[in-house]
């Protein structure tokens, strides 16, 4: 028996605005609202829509297809701005529950590569957003490009993933086939799934080669390549973006007709759609892969030179998760989503100083002129937003420190809290006890004003005592601000 | 194959760029091999590199008979030209120019460089070009830049053999659009007369084709390189201000574009104080400068050190952190490259010739001071920018050499030659 597991990706960066280094400390606004917009809306109806809803057809008339769906954060806060009928599409494929949704970064970073507390956060923030708009909870983990190597997978699996999502790239592999289960090399029972980058790209960047021998390529033709891998080799991972269909490869290729037809001929051959959770439980792994470098499923060498492959990136990347530890420290709600959407690893990639097809790969998607002007830009929004991060906190005191403080002042409130409700308790006794002193009086049948009297000076006596608990706690609290300046 | 080559300059006395790419040039066709080249220059100094191409003066060529003996001759001009050759050309002499200002050897005087009577000298150069053309043998002749058309003309004219002409700069990068009409009619003549014409850049090609009405299948595209530092000039020390430095190089006039370097500098000095700015040179703008910087209140910070000569030149660079040349209209822009040699990051403007070729450097309109302000600041802030430009800068220039041009050449005279 064979299986296929289809997985697509959907992201889409915020794209930064032209920001000159006179904007530093001026302008606190990065974003290219009009890109964006453009840009998410055109892909959305040329790719996204259109796919998702032949996916839809799909699930409708083969009880036997599934796919896994992986979107980052930042392209869902997109899409819900500027294409929300997007989004009521992904949420009907996720109510066919035959749809898997998988866990990554939100801000598509490269956090696993600089800061495991970041990446665990992203990833859970990830997690939240997912659960909260589809009501599922993703098991298996795709990092941001498929970035991987060995010294992640003990945090994978401790994060509680079954299985995470690679490249099959060949220099890791050797003679080995992707086309198995893995597990990692140094978290056993982790699962790796390696993506197959023949026949993954013989969809995603060939299809519509008219210079390829292949071409044209149609689903019977595809699908007896599928069928006639080695019967012993278990799944065909076949791990692409969702612009493929619709943007990549145009509408009028055929992709889509191409796409919708490949269910028909698996079932003719006997072969079946697995999602990636389905493929990790159910399937045994034949060995174990180690991976010292991280790889990942983009440029020719598939590391992640495209990122972090030249002096400029690096510097980038350097500064920018200098502060990471400083923003989570911060409770300023813009500050923290700025910081999200500086991570994405695209800001990184149209930096590239890369030639031939990878540089045209890089510059294709950049919107930049040169990678120069990307650094330049993106180094002036950093700086700007390092400046506001300085604002919350003074770089006098260490992190240590600050965190101890920051520690001391939420304690204070909570302690505050209950001096108030002690307060307020006190006050209800004394109401209660004037109440009961009252009734008493009345009970007595005695002199006609005077427990009245004994009410307001009581009333006035709780006033004042509220009042200078009140200003204790607010000296205290001063006294501490003063200390954290 | 022999190459008769008329130039105005030739290293080391040279007043721009035109003879460094002159020698660069004839150096990298030599390099190429079978490759016999004389250079024409108006005068020469004794001291320029022959060891690639004979150098003829032409304030060394007799138009007009005079009896002197070979002694004479040999302790006269011995130092630039060999007395065997003042003997050919005198028996060349085509007409009777006895009434023109010729000295003890039947020679004009020629200053070499760009005096007020300028045309009258190009046209005493022609002179002198057919003399030298009924004397030598060649198979193609070669002139370097308007001064030098006439006499490639003559040349032609005498000889019918094919004429190309190099176009270094036309009258529209000088004038930024308002062309000298008599400058102009001797460029539109030279091209005219050319069997093929090269420019030093596709702005040059666009401009010659566009501004002068030449057929496009006449003219071809051989970008300039650069020449490799001795290592002496590379090892340079000076002492370096504590401050950041950016410089601009070049003659101050305005088709370099000099006001839009004062006013980013201005930009940038608002935000950032660890910078200066510096502008060599000299030229007819100089003091609208001067007092531009001050305008701007940027005047503590904006040093004029005037006209920057030989090893001066590589010292500056050495100091520099940034190179800028804003220039509106660049035919090619050779200094970029040299400051790119000397590991200095440079800024140019879209407008020159030289952005081309090069993908190291940072290219902004030379208009746009926001972007080029911020282009000097990301230099001076993130060291990873200086780095990256700098030795990528470095690798890509190395690549850039004379004997890939001068390949591209020798291919042109085939062309023409038809074979």
């Amino acid at each position: 028996m064979k299986a296929i597991c289809f997985y697509f990706q959907i992201h889409q960066p915020f794209r930064l605005k032209r920001y000159r280094f006179f904007d530093i400390g001026n302008d606190h606004y990065y974003y290219d609202d009009f890109a964006n917009d453009d840009i998410v809306t055109r892909v959305a109806h040329n790719s996204y829509i259109p796919a998702a809803e032949t996916l839809l057809r799909m699930l409708e008339r083969y009880p036997h297809f599934k796919c896994a769906i992986s979107i980052t954060g930042v392209a869902l806060e997109q899409c819900e701005q500027y294409v929300p009928e997007f989004i009521d599409l992904l949420k009907k494929l996720a109510a066919t529950g035959r749809v898997e949704f998988l866990a990554e970064t939100y801000a598509h970073s490269l956090s696993s590569l600089a800061d495991p507390d970041e990446f665990a956060n992203q990833v859970r923030v990830h997690d939240d957003k997912i659960k909260e708009m589809f009501g599922v909870t993703p098991k298996v983990l795709r990092n941001t490009e498929l970035i991987y190597c060995d010294e992640l997978a003990p945090q994978i699996q401790a994060m509680g993933f079954k299985g995470v999502i690679t490249e099959g790239a060949k220099h890791i592999l050797g003679w080995k086939s992707p086309n198995y289960v893995y597990s990692a090399a140094s978290a056993p029972k982790l699962k790796i799934l390696l993506r197959n980058p023949k026949l993954s790209d013989d969809i995603a960047k060939r299809f519509s080669n008219t210079e390829w021998e292949a071409y044209p390529l149609t689903a019977d033709k595809y699908m007896d390549w599928i069928a006639s891998t080695p019967p012993e080799e278990q799944i065909v991972n076949l791990f692409m973006n969702m612009e493929t269909f619709g943007e990549f490869q145009r509408a009028d290729s055929g992709i889509f007709q191409f796409l919708e037809a490949l269910p028909h001929f698996a079932k003719e051959r006997g072969v079946e759609f697995m999602t990636p959770t389905e493929a990790v439980s159910k399937l045994k792994p034949v060995g174990e892969l180690s991976i010292l470098h991280p790889i990942s499923w983009t440029d020719e060498s598939r590391d992640v030179t495209a990122w972090l492959g030249n002096k400029l990136q690096n510097e980038a990347f350097q500064k920018l998760y200098s502060v990471a530890e400083r923003v989570r420290l911060c409770n300023d709600r813009r500050l923290k989503q700025d910081w999200y959407y500086l991570q994405g690893a695209d800001h990184l990639f149209y930096m590239a100083t890369k030639h031939f097809a990878d540089g045209a790969a890089h510059s294709s998607f950049s919107p930049y002129e040169t990678p120069f002007q990307a650094f330049t830009n993106y180094m002036n929004v950093l700086a700007d937003f390092i400046v506001r991060v300085e604002e919350q906190y003074p770089l006098s005191i260490d992190n240590e420190e600050l965190n101890a403080l920051l520690t001391t002042i939420r304690n204070q409130e909570s302690e505050i809290e209950t001096l108030n409700k002690e307060v307020s308790s006190m006050r209800k006794n004394i109401e209660h006890f004037n109440e009961e002193h009252l009734l008493r009086g009345a009970d007595a049948m005695k002199a006609e004003s005077k427990p009245e009297k004994v009410v307001v000076k009581e009333a006035k006596a709780t006033k004042t005592s509220k009042l200078k608990a009140e200003s204790k706690a607010k000296t205290t609290k001063a006294k501490t601000t003063k200390k954290a300046k | 194959m022999k190459a008769l080559m008329f130039g105005w300059e030739f290293p080391p006395h040279i007043l721009g760029g035109l003879g460094t790419a002159s020698y660069g040039l004839t150096k990298g066709m030599w390099e190429c091999g079978d490759m016999d080249i004389t250079f024409v220059i108006p005068k020469p100094w004794g001291d320029e590199d022959r060891s690639f191409a004979n150098i003829v003066g032409a304030s060394q060529v007799p138009i007009a008979w005079r009896d002197v003996s070979r002694e004479y001759v040999e302790q006269r001009i011995g130092k630039y030209m060999d007395p065997d050759l003042y003997f050919r050309l005198r028996s060349n002499i085509y007409a009777d120019f006895n009434y023109m200002r010729t000295n003890d050897l039947g020679c004009l005087e020629f200053s070499g460089r760009y005096p007020d009577n300028l045309l009258e000298e190009i046209n005493n150069y022609s002179i002198c070009a057919g003399v030298i053309a009924r004397t030598l043998e060649f198979d193609v002749i070669h002139s370097h830049d308007w001064l030098t058309y006439p006499a490639g003309i003559h040349a032609k004219q005498v000889t019918g053999k094919p004429l190309v002409i190099h176009v270094h700069a036309t009258e529209f990068d000088r004038s930024r659009g308002k062309p000298n009409p008599t400058v102009y009619g001797i460029e539109k003549d030279g091209m005219a007369h050319a069997d093929h014409i090269i420019t030093v850049s596709n702005l040059t090609r666009r401009t010659v084709i566009e501004n002068y009405g030449i057929d496009p299948a006449k003219v071809t595209t051989v970008h300039n390189a650069v020449t490799p530092l001795s290592d002496e000039l590379l090892a340079v020390e000076v002492k370096k201000p504590k401050e950041k430095v950016v410089t601009f190089l070049g003659r101050i006039t305005m088709q370099k574009g000099p006001e839009y370097f004062v006013e980013a500098a201005a930009k940038v000095l608002k935000n950032n104080h660890n910078v200066r700015f510096v502008m060599a040179g000299s030229g007819d703008m100089m003091d609208k400068m001067i007092l531009l910087a001050a305008e701007r209140g940027i005047a503590d910070r904006f040093h004029f050190p005037g006209f920057q000569k030989g090893k001066q030149v590589y010292e500056m660079l050495k100091a520099s952190d940034v190179y800028i040349m804003p220039s509106v209209s660049e035919p090619f822009g050779i200094s970029p490259l040299e400051a790119m040699q000397m590991g200095v990051p440079s800024i140019i403007s879209k407008q020159s010739g030289c952005a081309e070729i090069l993908d190291n450097v940072i290219k902004t309109d030379y208009w746009d001071i926001d972007a080029m302000a911020d282009a000097i600041n990301s230099i001076i802030s993130y060291p990873a920018m200086y780095q990256q430009l700098r030795e990528d800068g470095l690798k890509e220039v190395n690549r850039i050499t004379w004997d890939k041009a001068g390949a591209k050449v020798i291919d042109i005279y085939n062309k023409v030659l038809h074979r």
